[in-house]
């Protein structure tokens, strides 16, 4: 029995880039484990999408932001023995230090578990770091800081070259270089001193082509220490680790080398002083493996923990967390084995890569390589008994356009975008930079001729992993000259062992897809599905977690028969498909458990709950691919599959698993295909009466011109059936029109366009309900902030509608249930609703649970999740309809952005979808609501007494009023001239400032200064100025507030306004 | 291209791609869980009369390096792995681990489903195999195999240990090293002390040693059944209680045999680099390299030895002392190679 009975967790709040929904996987393991101790546990975490805040994982859950003054709340209202800081990211270690360090947990005697106040310093501040390190006979790369070319001469040969010379205080890292003789070290310290805003550098030695290797340390009270799993970073030291592709366990280090690294971990546990928990450390290994560097150690989970406990099968934050309060590594089973402890070194019969995936293409501007600074959106991870097989089947799971290591370079010269002559110096210059593409370039590289030296002297990618990409090119060669007739049983079965996808072969043979499968059936080449069991295969184990390889293996799954429901979860997360699709996919499992069937669950994603191998009866960790799930499904021949949990992923599967025979539970692909197909859906609009934006599809440019001409401008113009508005415009007039368009087509593969009459200034809503054929049940109507034309994704929402009449959301309902029925939902249906004038528009159906599911679950508390996935079994909807309860306060749902890890982007908002994640507000009044979910979302304003308004003609009549609240509040206007004149015309006093472009810096100076304490800015329609960009990246650089829109500036104020005379914060209990 | 074939005692036959010597050998097959160290459990003397199946598939992926032999040549019997990697390029790299294998005449099978071959093992035990080449009649290896006779009662030690007392480090006074099939990295700690080192065969008279009036003498690991090695029991019988003894695996087990202990065959034994170790002195757990196919039985040890730690895997005996009899010995491996050095204060003597 523990000595704490009440302990408060603190969760990451939303989803950033460098931080997502890992934490929320280890923040729940941690509330299980806590949980099984009968600890009362407390949590705070403000975003809605997590397992983790859902009621029946806490004694209390707040939603609320984590700032310090919230939390002091919770802690004085709870007063809990403890605070466990080490499950929520930076954010929760950050919020503990502060805490302790205002004295607000001695006061109320709270003591801080899983890492101390002392450890968590000395981990985190680089001087305590570095001395502690050279305490215990360890290396960190030297490095100063000068503030003149001088003090920098003076030194720098104390260190030698090759030097990385960084300007301090620009965001992103950007602006550093390496330099390896005096005439480039003079020149770019100089460089360096101009652009940093401090006029500071840091010199520090360049550990260029070093590798770089992480180990996943676990240490108890007793001082026993445990390295979990051993990851290698397959890119050099240069490439954030976040976004690296990377390999668990490490593959190059020889034992003693291996063991040296080893044993400094466990030293530096003990120095740092992290005696009940995990951490992560980071090394950097010189080519020739003589000498190391101690990186970083993060006394906490991470990232890394959680893809070393699915890489592993040991689950790092939940034995962490029972060794928080108390246990000790002998104490605890391992989970797997039941027999063994928790005091061993998992070990592996397999490997495990790691693929981080981008979405650059969303952020045009934003610097396409990878650099120190972590840009990735998602991972995925993926098994296999060699790393080729891993690595490919990773590939396969980013769901991206590869099938496999497809040429590039093939590709751009039959587009003409390279000419044959330039192709080797193309690969030259790319396989230099930290291209996202690394990979498929090193494949053409070797199509090309390169040898392995010359592409690890370009890459420094250590040439154990190129020689792996060869072994597949060269397979590649080899079945492409035998042709299909001459490959023996042999041959397709060794290609599939290396990894190859029947869609990447039949690519390579000019067959289809489907007659690879025949052929491949028909030989019996089937995949066979391994147990990941911590000690490869050395005991019995009873884990339910599996993964499948081409091996000549043996099955080891036993069968659920007709027991089995399979759901296929949400792939990696990107934007548009996150962490509120796994929620979904988890309650969905636990709802099939509590209906006496076995969950089974498919999925890639290592950051997710959905992994964590006791959530389902069964885990296989594969891609969401038409190949292995149908596999899968095979073997398993379940009693039904799932796809309306996994975001559109799994719904894009339909028509096959239906072909196959397989039986979907819920809405039939049929019935999918008119709410998604574009011209069946048109036709539901029209039998039902019903309202839609005007709409024509176009297959070519031309086509597309003439719809435009039919329908009239503002038009939309989007690719059909993709993901998070990806390539969708607003065109005003044809100037427009001819930028967009022929990406427009790219984007959309050769399928068709749509072009839809865009609704200016309508009112947009989300509505989720669950239909099971007699009866309908609204989970909720939720209102937009923003106007139309903005994603839905990226709007403000607040549920119950504020601003909407109530016999308007009577009339929604009625259409929602209209549409439900005639396409004969079972379980989730999604639309997406305008409202213009009265008049009600359905711009989307979607047949599936949708991104709102998780926010409405918790505006109301009420499981819809599990409801759906229920009556997707085949409960009646009417068992449910009576628990709805009375909505007593309002939930305000805010998107956030991760914009300042991508430098160069503008922060605009628009049709497509760039949010990663989301805060929630929930208060009796709706005003605290809003400004509760502003804060949980990092909206803050700091004490600068200015505020500067920047907006297009258009806007001009809006922004008077706030204008007004904002002189009230006693902050001074600043204007651009177009503002300023408007502004003093109608009576509100304002200073005009000078343009950029007319040479006059006065407002980023401003910015800089910390004078200017919120923008707002909305952009001019095309031919965007520089001057505006500027201005917003300043703000995001110096975390100002920057309001891009009226709708969301107004809110804000007006929340402010109403605020200021209530209590402000006051932390609601909501469960 | 030809096939190889691994053949297990209950008949149980996998084909595979020949690696190494193509030859045919016979041995008892066991599985080691180590994920790196493939050249030190080459060539631990330990593994001799064995075939080793590595459950890590990846196997040569830093090639082969001079520093790392655990002992003059490997002795594997046989080595099965699922994918060998063939262009190693560690710095410090030698050769790569086919070009090592054939020199030394090691016969190999690769591209063998290792992890099933690993869970017959765990299910029915260590047992005998063979690895042989296409062309050979099954029949033919198939009653060789039966006629091969079991790793239990054979004396393995006398084919591993040295021919003649050497001087390892000159100095005095010195370490005596009984050679059972020790390792390397057990002489090369031993070298860290101030002290001379003289290594004897398995089978040196024990009175000779003792006149010479050794620091401690050391009783190194070595390979099989350690009930047969009577030779060594006997001298161990002579020394104890006389002079300090410290011994490591099939050394501890021989002490335990003096002792008047017995001694019993694992299943199949305790062989990677990931087994947690209970030091009942401190109560901390450490992980520890294993390599045994046999446990000292501790229920019957006489009283006054004290049991000093205990696998946490199976609960079996992994150390004992006595102060009386100044002997203390460890059933795991505290010079690591392969594997943690979490226990290397056992050569803190």
């Amino acid at each position: 029995m523990s000595k704490y009975k009440k302990v408060l967790l603190i969760g990451s709040g939303p989803i950033v880039i460098g931080q997502a929904c890992e934490f929320d996987y280890s923040g729940t393991q941690a509330l299980k484990a806590l949980k099984e101790e009968e600890i009362k546990v407390i949590l705070i975490n403000s975003n809605p999408a997590t397992i983790m805040t859902d009621p029946e994982f806490s004694h209390k859950t707040y939603i609320e932001p984590i700032i310090p003054e919230i939390v002091e709340q919770v802690i004085e209202k709870e007063r809990p023995d403890a605070i466990l800081p080490t499950m929520g990211g930076q954010t929760a270690l950050n919020i503990a230090v502060l805490l302790k360090e205002k004295g607000i947990l001695d006061k109320y005697g709270v003591k801080m578990i899983g890492a101390s106040y002392e450890s968590i310093k000395k981990a985190e501040d680089r001087i305590l770091f570095k001395k502690s390190m050279e305490k215990i006979g360890l290396k960190v790369p030297p490095s100063f800081y000068v503030s003149s070319i001088e003090e920098a001469l003076k030194n720098y040969k104390k260190i030698g070259f090759p030097l990385v010379i960084r300007p301090s205080f620009t965001l992103g890292g950007t602006g550093g270089r390496i330099v390896n003789n005096l005439k480039e070290f003079k020149e770019a310290v100089k460089n360096a001193l101009k652009i940093s805003p401090v006029e500071k550098a840091l010199i520090e030695k360049s550990l260029i082509g070093w590798k770089e290797f992480e180990l996943e340390v676990v240490r108890d009270k007793n001082d026993n220490v445990i390295i979990v799993c051993s990851i290698e970073n397959i890119d050099p030291m240069g490439v954030h680790t976040g976004d690296s592709i990377t390999v668990a366990p490490q593959q190059t280090l020889r034992d003693k080398e291996y063991q040296d690294l080893r044993d400094a971990s466990i030293e530096i546990m003990r120095e740092i002083g992290v005696d009940t928990g995990g951490s992560n450390i980071q090394f950097a290994v010189s080519p020739d493996h003589e000498e190391f560097y101690v990186i970083e150690m993060n006394p906490r989970v991470s990232r890394s923990s959680a893809l070393a406990s699915k890489a592993t099968g040991f689950p790092i934050a939940k034995i962490a967390a029972k060794l928080a309060i108390g246990y000790t590594l002998d104490e605890l089973k391992n989970e797997i084995t039941k027999i063994t402890p928790s005091s061993f070194e998992p070990t592996l019969d397999y490997v495990a890569v790691k693929i981080p995936k981008f979405a650059f293409e969303k952020f045009p501007g934003a610097d396409p390589y990878l650099s120190t600074q972590m840009k990735s959106v998602g991972e995925v991870l993926a098994i296999g008994r060699n790393f080729k097989e891993a690595l490919l089947k990773g590939i396969i799971s980013l769901e991206e356009r590869w099938t496999g290591l497809n040429s590039l370079v093939e590709r751009w010269l039959s587009d003409g975008k390279l000419k044959y002559s330039e192709v080797r110096d193309y690969l030259e210059e790319n396989l230099k930079k930290f291209s996202p593409y690394r990979m498929w370039l090193i494949a053409d590289a070797l199509r090309w001729g390169f040898s392995v030296e010359r592409i690890y002297e370009l890459t420094k990618i250590d040439p154990f992993f190129i020689e792996q990409i060869k072994d597949i090119v060269l397979q590649e060669d080899e079945i492409v000259k035998k042709t299909i007739g001459r490959l023996t049983k042999e041959d397709i079965h060794r290609t599939k062992e290396l990894g190859f996808s029947d869609k990447r072969i039949s690519e390579l043979l000019e067959l289809s897809e489907e007659s690879i499968k025949e052929i491949r059936r028909e030989l019996k080449i089937r995949p066979c599905f391994y147990m990941v069991d911590t000690c490869a295969g050395e005991f019995p184990a009873k884990t339910p977690y599996f993964y499948s390889t081409y091996e000549k293996g043996k099955n080891e799954a036993k069968l659920f028969g007709k027991k089995g429901v399979v759901i296929l979860g949400a792939g990696p997360s990107r934007i548009g498909q996150g962490i509120e699709f796994d929620y979904i996919c988890v309650q969905g499992i636990f709802a099939i458990k509590e209906e006496d069937k076995k969950g089974i669950l498919i999925n890639s994603n290592p950051e997710t709950v959905s992994t964590d191998f006791d959530i389902s009866d069964r885990l296989y960790f594969e891609p969401i691919e038409k190949e292995r799930v149908l596999e899968i499904l095979d073997f398993e021949n379940p009693y039904g599959v799932i796809l309306q949990f996994g975001g559109q992923t799994p719904l894009n599967l339909a028509r096959e698993i239906e072909k196959e025979g397989f039986n979907i539970l819920g809405t039939s692909p049929s019935q999918i295909e008119r709410a998604e197909d574009r011209r069946f859906f048109s036709e539901l609009i029209e039998k039902l009466g019903l309202k839609k934006p005007r709409c024509r599809i176009a297959y070519d440019e031309k086509e597309a011109i003439e719809a435009i001409g039919e329908i009239g401008f503002p038009v939309l113009i989007r690719p059909s059936y993709v993901l998070g508005g990806r390539a969708m415009y607003i065109a005003y007039d044809m100037e427009d029109v001819k930028g967009f368009l022929k990406e427009v087509f790219e984007v959309s593969k050769g399928t068709s366009v749509l072009i839809d009459e865009f609704l200016q200034d309508a009112k947009e809503f989300d509505v989720d309900a669950i239909f099971d054929g007699k009866d309908f049940y609204l989970c909720g109507i939720i209102e937009h902030i923003h106007e139309a034309g903005i994603h839905s994704g990226d709007s403000s929402m607040i549920f119950p509608p504020l601003y909407t009449p109530e016999r308007i959301l009577k009339e929604i309902e009625e259409i929602a249930r209209l549409i439900a029925k005639e396409l004969e939902i079972k379980g989730f249906i999604n639309l997406q609703i305008a409202l213009r004038d009265e008049d009600i528009y359905i711009l989307e159906v979607n047949p599936r649970a949708s991104r709102t599911v998780p926010f409405l679950s918790k505006a109301q508390g009420i499981p819809f999740a599990k409801i759906g996935a229920k009556v997707i079994l085949g409960k009646k909807l009417k068992n449910y309809l009576r628990d709805r309860k009375e909505i007593k306060h309002y939930s305000v749902k805010e998107p956030v952005f991760s914009f300042s890890k991508l430098p160069g982007t503008d922060p605009l908002l628009g049709p497509e979808m760039r949010s990663t994640g989301e805060a929630m507000g929930t208060d009796k009044n709706p005003y605290s609501a809003f400004l509760k979910a502003y804060t949980g979302a990092g909206w803050k304003m700091n004490k600068g007494k200015k505020i500067f308004i920047s907006v297009r003609d258009a806007h001009k009549p809006l922004i008077l009023k706030i204008a007004e609240i904002i002189k009230n509040m006693g902050y001074e206007i600043l204007a651009t001239e177009g503002t300023a004149n408007y502004l003093k015309k109608h009576g509100i006093e304002c200073r005009e400032v000078r343009k950029i472009s007319e040479g006059f810096n006065e407002i980023i100076e401003l910015i800089r200064k910390g004078e200017i304490s919120a923008i707002v800015n909305t952009p001019l329609r095309k031919n965007e100025i520089q001057d505006a960009k500027r201005i917003r990246w300043n703000a995001i650089l110096y975390g100002i507030p920057c309001f891009t829109t009226i709708s969301q500036a107004g809110i804000f104020f007006e929340a402010i306004k109403r605020v200021k005379q209530l209590k402000l914060f006051k932390p609601l209990c909501k469960i | 291209m030809k096939r190889a074939y691994l053949l297990l005692e209950n008949g149980k036959i996998f084909e595979g791609k020949p690696f190494g010597k193509r030859g045919k050998n016979f041995g008892e097959i066991v599985f080691c869980t180590s994920m790196t160290g493939y050249q030190e459990i080459l060539t631990d003397p330990s593994y001799k009369g064995q075939i080793v199946v590595l459950t890590y598939p990846l196997i040569g992926n830093y090639g082969i390096h001079k520093n790392d032999d655990e002992s003059r040549k490997p002795w594997v019997e046989g080595f099965v792995i699922k994918e060998p990697f063939k262009n190693p390029f560690h710095r410090s790299s030698v050769s790569d681990l086919e070009k090592y294998l054939v020199k030394n005449g090691i016969t190999a099978i690769c591209d063998v489903p290792t992890r099933e071959i690993t869970k017959i093992i765990r299910d029915k035990g260590a047992m005998k195999a063979c690895i042989f080449q296409e062309g050979e009649s099954l029949n033919k290896v198939k009653k060789e195999l039966k006629e091969f006779p079991s790793i239990v009662g054979r004396d393995l030690v006398k084919e591993v240990t040295i021919k003649d007392a050497l001087v390892r480090k000159k100095g005095k006074p010195f370490i005596a090293v009984y050679d059972f099939g020790c390792k390397e990295s057990i002489l090369k700690n031993l070298e860290k002390l101030n002290l001379g080192i003289r290594v004897y065969p398995a089978d040196f008279p024990a009175e000779e040693i003792l006149k010479e009036k050794p620091e401690f003498v050391m009783l190194s690991n070595g390979p099989g059944d350690p009930e047969p090695l009577k030779y060594a029991i006997e001298n161990v019988q002579k020394i104890i209680g006389k002079i300090k003894i410290y011994g490591i695996c099939l050394g501890h087990q021989i002490l335990g045999l003096a002792l008047g202990a017995k001694t019993y065959k694992l299943k199949f034994g305790h062989r990677g680099a990931n087994h947690p170790v209970k030091n009942l002195k401190t109560k901390g757990v450490r992980v520890t390299t294993q390599n045994h196919g046999f446990a000292v039985d501790e229920k019957t040890l006489p009283k006054d030895v004290r049991i000093t730690h205990i696998s946490l895997f199976d609960n079996t005996l992994e150390g004992m002392e006595s102060q009386k009899l100044k002997f203390k010995s460890v059933q795991f491996h505290p010079e690591a190679s392969p594997g943690p050095r979490d226990e290397i204060s056992f050569f803190g003597f």
